[in-house]
């Protein structure tokens, strides 16, 4: 087990590497920082040159990669053209959209779980179909067009949400933009657990277990969900990462400040302290959820052992 | 965010000169400044740290103008600039200006203004080592060259032209004449600052300190800043509210929602899509009024094919193929009014604004504009590529309609194309650095009303935001007569004559003025807008 962990941890540096690179030279490809950040009006050659320089942008792109890659590693992830350290950005921006990734998760898994478990045990039945066509439903639209429909009914038309979340960003604020934001992947968790429940139903171990006259509810949670939750996990551990970067259209929407913003803001400024610390910071996400994932397998299929 | 609302009503409970009412609305955050309620309006991140020489954009420039009072102010109403520190601006030549400076005024921390506020600031603003993104605005002042220099270190740290005499008085020189150099003075870049200011560049960054209206109370970068009316403010403009919470949106289409739901006061800036809605959704709270920003379509020069002699019958013939009147009218709403030249309409008849300008060749005629493209040469390659940046501002929908209406005119469905590059840095480094080889969107907001600052910037040999590189010597010499002129308005008249150069070369097509729109609550009144599409803020009733 801890060998296997050092591996992937290992593992985790050529991947790391390769991700910011590509990021890197990706944003430095869309062209002039510089040009972005002087707005309509050019700025004079003069402070032009003087901005490049202290941005490091008057050298060889591989040598700016070095130099930022070495800053990475002590701490500094550089500063942003409003004059802000990247840090500070991602100190305000990261836990607001933690908190809203911690709300959409835990929409996923209790009502996606719980409603994958109940039509999984009654297919065909009318609730089953009942939720399928739900789930179809909610896949097939949009994002921004639940949340703008949502914003404008429960803010504007009855007044019981504000449209927008306001700087603190609490987690009652964030209810709404967090069923929106979980919405998708709460169909597709429904759906996933729906169709391991079904098929596991009629496993060997299962029928050992009714057999056996163990009471129902324990034969469910403890025998046939467990083992049904692997697909589920893989699939809900890959969208921790997906749903910290891909907030983009739901933090717009309801004016939440927080990663899905800054990347934003980052691209449109060709800012790119901004954008290569961001994804930085999501790539190392999106690794360390999916290792917890990998280790996570073993906890509920206990067959499952680790070299 | 339970703890934040208790919060918010302790602080509604202990400051007993706040109503109740505007506890109950919980569109503001923050405390009062001591009477009067705070209003809450819409905000952009600035671009860049808050300093006056370095806010080149219209965010940061709203709040300098809270904070900030300079030598001169324009007029919320006529754009007209009339002295607000300034006691006197003397001159003989154009060129060598006294000014005095008014006595009693004070920053916000108590400390003087004096002429040397001005003067470090200035010097401050035009060093090369700051990097102040707007430090071109010192260029006239004499000494500019080695406080900045093109290329190459900077080889003096204070500008020549700029003396202080005594606590209240300072001169400058320029290195050429200027007539309309006291009238510019009102712009933000030339603010005083105090002494924080270069004592404690950080904490003043962090909390800027001015002198105007408004102090600031608190400010989180990228989400919020409350600004309090400073009480002991001595100007006349005082405000009449409380304060106002400048919040920042991602989105004006959250902004607008927010302000149909009550969570928000004021908005100056109605997202196209609502633009049809706005009236009725707001009935009288809606503004649409006039604003120093005009559209156009640029040509590159430096290209052969557009360069060369003969062309203007062209660029002529597209200017009479768009029917700016319908265009404005569906796609805008009449936020945008045609325009018949190349000014603004707020610079108003005195100021240098000539209805009709343009003449017969901004009127809509397709099949004289057939006649025209033909008589030229046609268009270059057979077909005219717009370009523009899709990311903001949604271009696409006009220059499609632009496109639309010149493909009409000459009957043929490739004659125009638009052509979008994804990002706003990649359009203007491209517009910048003389890559594109078609026509390409452009736009001007005026830094002062002044005729000249919608010429000379833009048209002039070289001049920084001549990005398709046009150049007449007819126009450069009637500029250079008008700003040594020193009646202003012979000056305006010479604009004029140099404005008609641009127009017998059509060296851009004018397309509409621009509009300010905003809307806002039913607590507020006095709201407007002014030249510069920014809300007169201290004007505004809560209540």
């Amino acid at each position: 087990m801890g060998r296997y962990v050092v591996r992937r941890l290992l593992q985790m540096v050529p991947v790391f590497i390769g991700a910011t690179l590509l990021i890197f030279l990706m944003v430095n490809v869309m062209g002039d920082p510089v040009a972005g950040l002087c707005g309509e009006r050019t700025c004079d050659p003069a402070t032009t040159a003087q901005l490049e320089k202290e941005f490091g942008l008057d050298r060889p792109v591989w040598q700016q990669y070095l130099t930022y890659m070495g800053n990475v590693f002590t701490g500094d992830f550089g500063t942003a053209f409003n004059g802000q350290p990247v840090t500070e950005l991602m100190s305000t921006a990261f836990p607001v959209t933690a908190r809203l990734t911690i709300v959409a998760i835990l929409f996923e898994i209790v009502i996606g779980i719980t409603l994958g478990v109940i039509t999984g045990l009654r297919r065909g039945r009318p609730a089953d179909t009942g939720v399928l066509l739900a789930t179809l439903v909610v896949i097939s639209v949009p994002t921004f067009v639940t949340g703008l429909l949502l914003q404008l009914l429960l803010g504007v038309e009855w007044g019981w949400i504000k449209p927008s979340v306001s700087a603190a960003a609490g987690f009652d604020e964030l209810l709404v933009p967090g069923l929106v934001l979980a919405s998708v992947s709460l169909a597709y968790v429904t759906r996933l657990t729906r169709t391991s429940i079904a098929e596991n139903r009629r496993s060997d171990y299962v029928r050992t277990a009714v057999a056996k006259g163990l009471p129902h509810r324990r034969v469910v949670t403890r025998h046939l969900l467990r083992n049904s939750l692997i697909p589920v996990v893989t699939f809900i551990g890959a969208d921790i990462g997906f749903l910290m970067g891909g907030a983009i259209v739901t933090e717009r929407i309801f004016n939440i400040h927080g990663v899905g913003y800054q990347l934003y803001q980052g691209i449109l400024r060709q800012n790119t302290q901004t954008v290569v610390g961001f994804v930085t910071v999501l790539v190392l996400v999106f690794l360390v959820a999916n290792l917890l994932v990998d280790l996570l397998y073993a906890v509920l299929d206990p067959r499952i052992r680790y070299a | 965010m339970r703890g934040a609302t208790h919060a918010k009503w302790a602080a509604c409970a202990a400051a007993a000169v706040l109503a109740a009412t505007a506890c109950a609305g919980g569109g503001s955050g923050g405390g009062g400044g001591g009477g009067g309620a705070v209003l809450s309006s819409s905000w952009g991140d600035p671009q860049n740290p808050l300093e006056p020489a370095n806010t080149n954009e219209v965010q940061g420039g709203k709040v300098l103008d809270m904070i900030f009072r300079s030598l001169k102010r324009y007029n919320p109403e006529t754009g007209a600039a009339e002295d607000m520190l300034a006691q006197r601006i003397a001159t003989t030549d154009s060129q060598n200006f006294t000014i005095t400076v008014k006595d009693g005024w004070t920053f916000s921390n108590g400390e003087k203004v004096t002429s040397k506020s001005f003067v470090d600031a200035w010097n401050y603003g035009a060093s090369l080592k700051n990097r102040q993104k707007a430090a071109e605005f010192f260029k006239y002042i004499d000494g500019y060259a080695e406080v900045h220099p093109e290329k190459g270190a900077q080889t003096a740290d204070t500008l020549s032209g700029l003396k202080v005499v005594d606590d209240r008085t300072f001169t400058v020189r320029l290195s050429q004449k200027f007539s309309s150099f006291p009238d510019t003075l009102g712009y933000a870049v030339f603010s005083p600052l105090p002494r924080a200011f270069f004592d404690d560049h950080d904490a003043w960054l962090k909390k800027p300190i001015g002198n105007g209206p408004y102090t600031i109370a608190s400010y989180t970068r990228g989400s919020q800043m409350n600004l309090v009316r400073w009480d002991a403010y001595p100007g006349a403009d005082k405000a009449r509210n409380g304060g106002v919470t400048l919040k920042v949106y991602t989105d004006p289409n959250t902004a607008y929602t927010d302000l149909l739901a009550g969570n928000l006061d004021l908005t100056d800036d109605v997202p196209a899509a609502q633009l049809k809605n706005a009236p009725s959704d707001l009935g009288g709270r809606y503004l649409n009024q006039p604003a120093g920003i005009i559209q156009t379509i640029a040509f590159p020069y430096y290209d052969k094919e557009w360069g060369k002699a003969g062309m203007d019958k062209v660029r002529k013939g597209l200017s009479m193929a768009i029917d700016r009147d319908r265009i404005t009218e569906t796609i805008y709403q009449k936020t945008r009014v045609p325009a018949t030249d190349w000014t603004s309409p707020v610079l108003g008849v005195k100021g240098g604004d000539k209805k009709g300008l343009c003449g017969e060749w901004c009127t809509y005629d397709p099949g004289r504009a057939k006649q025209l493209i033909q008589e030229g040469g046609g268009l270059p390659g057979g077909q005219v590529r717009i370009t523009y940046n899709a990311d903001a501002g949604s271009h696409k929908q006009w220059v499609d309609a632009v496109c639309n209406s010149v493909n009409n005119a000459l009957g043929d469905d490739k004659a125009c194309v638009g052509s979008p590059i994804g990002t706003f840095a990649d359009y203007r480094s491209k517009t910048t650095q003389q890559k594109l080889s078609g026509p390409f969107r452009a736009g001007w907001q005026m830094d002062y009303p002044l005729i000249q600052n919608f010429l000379q910037p833009l048209y002039y040999t070289n001049a920084p935001s001549n990005d398709g590189k046009w150049s007449d010597k007819e126009f450069d010499r009637l500029v250079d007569q008008a700003n040594a002129e020193t009646d202003s308005a012979k000056a305006v008249a010479l604009f004029q004559k140099a404005e008609e150069v641009v127009r017998d070369d059509m060296a851009t097509i004018p397309l509409w003025y621009q509009n300010g729109t905003g809307g806002y609550a039913e607590r507020l009144s006095d709201v407007r807008l002014n030249p510069f599409s920014v809300p007169v803020y201290t004007d505004i009733k809560v209540g």
